[in-house]
């Protein structure tokens, strides 16, 4: 990261109209997207080239159109475990999810993915590039849902507002921005989650990130 | 349709008939019959009933034993035979048959020599009795009068070709049994049944591919410009005075691309499952369990990937039953397990609801049963009135199927 908060980008996306629309709205907001590729070997190399940040890339991209940008993140995730990574995907699978999470040796650290929709709320989209850059998770809300969908007995003697919580928490969102969400007081959040992660034999953990891998290694187990 | 076998001759043009080669071919066909066994019979007999064989009841075993064994040997004959009445005869290598098919062969082959070319004889003497009943009488009547020799030659003549219909309507019942029992497999009729079959697949992987290619087409397009429509307005609005009207019209334009965003993705969810193709059926059931409202469990385990077609009729079967338990069974809980049992996959999908599915009512399961027996598989229910449903999908999975 520069000294003035901005981010060095390297941008992923076949899509031409797509790849200048995301480029322009980075830029927008102060980041400087250093390479905008088309497909997964430029991707490789781009990153080897500029070093940057954060990646940000579509699953789908040439030549196989299939999910070429979840195997490269996964692959620069195993060679650069401090880079960050933002995955775009046109479908959310819980699947691609967990295999991003489990790249790398930070279990999750500084990894996000997201439906593509979600650029559309351009804030909340650079916020998350943001919030995986500075090594924290962004995980999809329609990913937490399948999550917590396909989940066992334990989770079912949480409060409907605790469960509120626990995807806010899964989500990658810190104490300050679920309360916002909420909206009720901060105090109010941390009793909530100090009684989810009591009732899923969760260690009590300050630490935003940690405890958020800890939801999502609880989830998908 | 040409004319098949000896009946459709004589039924379908009973005049021209008689100049076809129907009438030579049947009794040539009953003929080939009546000589062998004929002699076989005649020999067997003079055998036995040679002097010098006293122990009669000694040889006789082995003698039935022999005919026994050559049962097989007979039904390959007859099997043959069958060529002069059949325009489509069956092949003349044992069809697939188990073993109990094959003691049907050798029975019916000791019964052709023992009892069936009597009666195949009687037929051609009855029906050739009188026309040659009558020759043999002209020609011994000498002192009738070469009048009445001619005569009844003449009458011979004209009767002779009336004793082409019985005689062919016996070989052709005759035949009817053979192929009946020789071919019991109607492997003609296998043959284009896996034909129709090949081609039904055949049609499907293109639906398929037709599908996939519709999927990438509005992938690459429609939906790219969508998001990019999104992120152009959602910069526009960061342009405009909060609370604005343009504000106001940019928002409702923005939410009703990301709501037309959402829509396409599930069309296109439903046209082709991207992770289907990319990580197989296990991933894709667990994904598509996820997005059930009901709590479902998954647990399918396969050895390897199974042909494209078959995964893609299996997760659109599971789809399709998850889609039904949420809309119909009141379910707290359902679950789905797969394996591969001997080549076949098996798919349960059940629940916990109030039971009572009917196929009867409503498209819902209809539509699954139609899916997977595209691909040669089967449905089966068990829905009890109060619950539980359990919804059980087998695919055939055999490497022969050309699917994918």
């Amino acid at each position: 990261m520069q000294p003035d908060g901005s981010l060095r980008i390297v941008l992923a996306e076949d899509g031409v109209l797509l790849r200048e629309g995301l480029s322009e709205l980075l830029r927008r907001f102060g980041h400087d997207v250093v390479a905008a590729v088309g497909d997964a070997p430029a991707l490789a190399a781009a990153v080897e080239a500029h070093d940057p940040d954060v990646v940000v890339t579509d699953v789908r991209m040439p030549p196989g159109f299939s999910d070429e940008g979840v195997r490269a993140a996964v692959a620069l995730r195993a060679a650069r475990p401090s880079l960050a990574v933002l995955v775009l995907s046109q479908y959310v699978e819980q699947t691609y999810a967990v295999e991003l999470l489990d790249a790398g040796p930070g279990r999750g650290a500084g990894t996000g993915y997201l439906l593509k929709d979600r650029v559309g709320d351009v804030e909340e989209f650079v916020d998350a590039v943001r919030r995986v850059a500075a090594g924290g998770t962004v995980i999809d809300p329609e990913v937490v849902r399948q999550l917590l969908g396909r989940r066992r007995d334990p989770l079912e003697r949480l409060t409907p507002r605790e469960r509120e919580v626990l995807a806010l928490m899964a989500e990658g969102w810190s104490n300050g921005a679920i309360a916002r969400t909420l909206v009720v007081t901060e105090a109010a959040v941390a009793k909530h989650i100090g009684a989810i992660l009591a009732k899923l034999d969760l260690p009590p953990d300050t630490d935003d990130h940690r405890r958020v891998r800890a939801v999502l290694a609880y989830l998908r187990a | 349709m040409g004319i098949r076998t000896a009946w459709q001759a004589i039924a379908q043009s009973p005049r021209s008939f008689l100049t076809s080669s129907w009438p030579w071919r049947s009794l040539a066909y009953l003929l080939c019959g009546i000589v062998p066994s004929a002699a076989v019979a005649a020999g067997v007999i003079a055998f036995v009933s040679l002097p010098s064989s006293r122990a009669a009841p000694v040889v006789l075993p082995p003698v039935a034993l022999a005919l026994l064994l050559s049962g097989p040997l007979v039904a390959r004959y007859e099997r043959w035979r069958l060529r002069l009445l059949e325009t489509a005869p069956p092949p003349d290598r044992r069809p697939a048959g188990g073993a109990g098919h094959r003691a049907l062969e050798a029975g019916y082959g000791v019964v052709c020599v023992v009892v069936l070319w009597l009666i195949d004889l009687a037929a051609v003497v009855l029906s050739l009795l009188l026309p040659v009943g009558l020759v043999v009488t002209a020609l011994r009547s000498a002192d009738a009068g070469r009048g009445v020799q001619a005569a009844m030659l003449a009458v011979a003549l004209l009767l002779a070709p009336l004793a082409a219909y019985p005689l062919t309507a016996w070989a052709g019942a005759r035949s009817a049994l053979a192929r009946a029992i020789l071919a019991s497999r109607e492997p003609e009729l296998d043959e284009r049944l896996v034909e129709v079959t090949r081609s039904r697949a055949r049609l499907v992987d293109a639906f398929e591919l037709d599908r996939r290619r519709i999927e990438r087409d509005l992938h690459d397009g429609a939906q790219q410009r969508l998001v990019a429509l999104t992120v152009a307005l959602g910069l526009a609005r960061l342009d405009l005075a909060p609370g604005s009207a343009a504000a106001a019209r940019v928002d409702t334009a923005h939410e009703q691309a990301k709501q037309a965003l959402a829509e396409l993705r599930e069309l296109l969810r439903g046209v082709h499952p991207q992770v289907l193709t990319d990580r197989g059926l296990p991933a894709a059931v667990a994904d598509a369990a996820g997005r059930s409202p009901v709590t479902v469990a998954t647990d399918v385990v396969l050895p390897r990937r199974l042909p494209a077609g078959i995964e893609v009729a299996a997760y659109f079967a599971v789809c399709e039953a998850l889609a039904n338990i949420a809309k119909h069974s009141r379910a707290a809980r359902a679950s789905v397990r797969g394996r591969l049992v001997d080549g076949v996959l098996v798919l349960e999908v059940r629940d916990d609801g109030v039971g009572g599915a009917d196929p009867a009512r409503g498209s819902g399961l209809t539509g699954l049963a139609d899916r997977v027996a595209v691909v040669d598989g089967r449905l089966l229910l068990s829905s009890p009135a109060g619950g539980p449903t359990l919804v059980r999908v087998e695919i055939p999975c055999s490497q022969t199927v050309p699917s994918g």
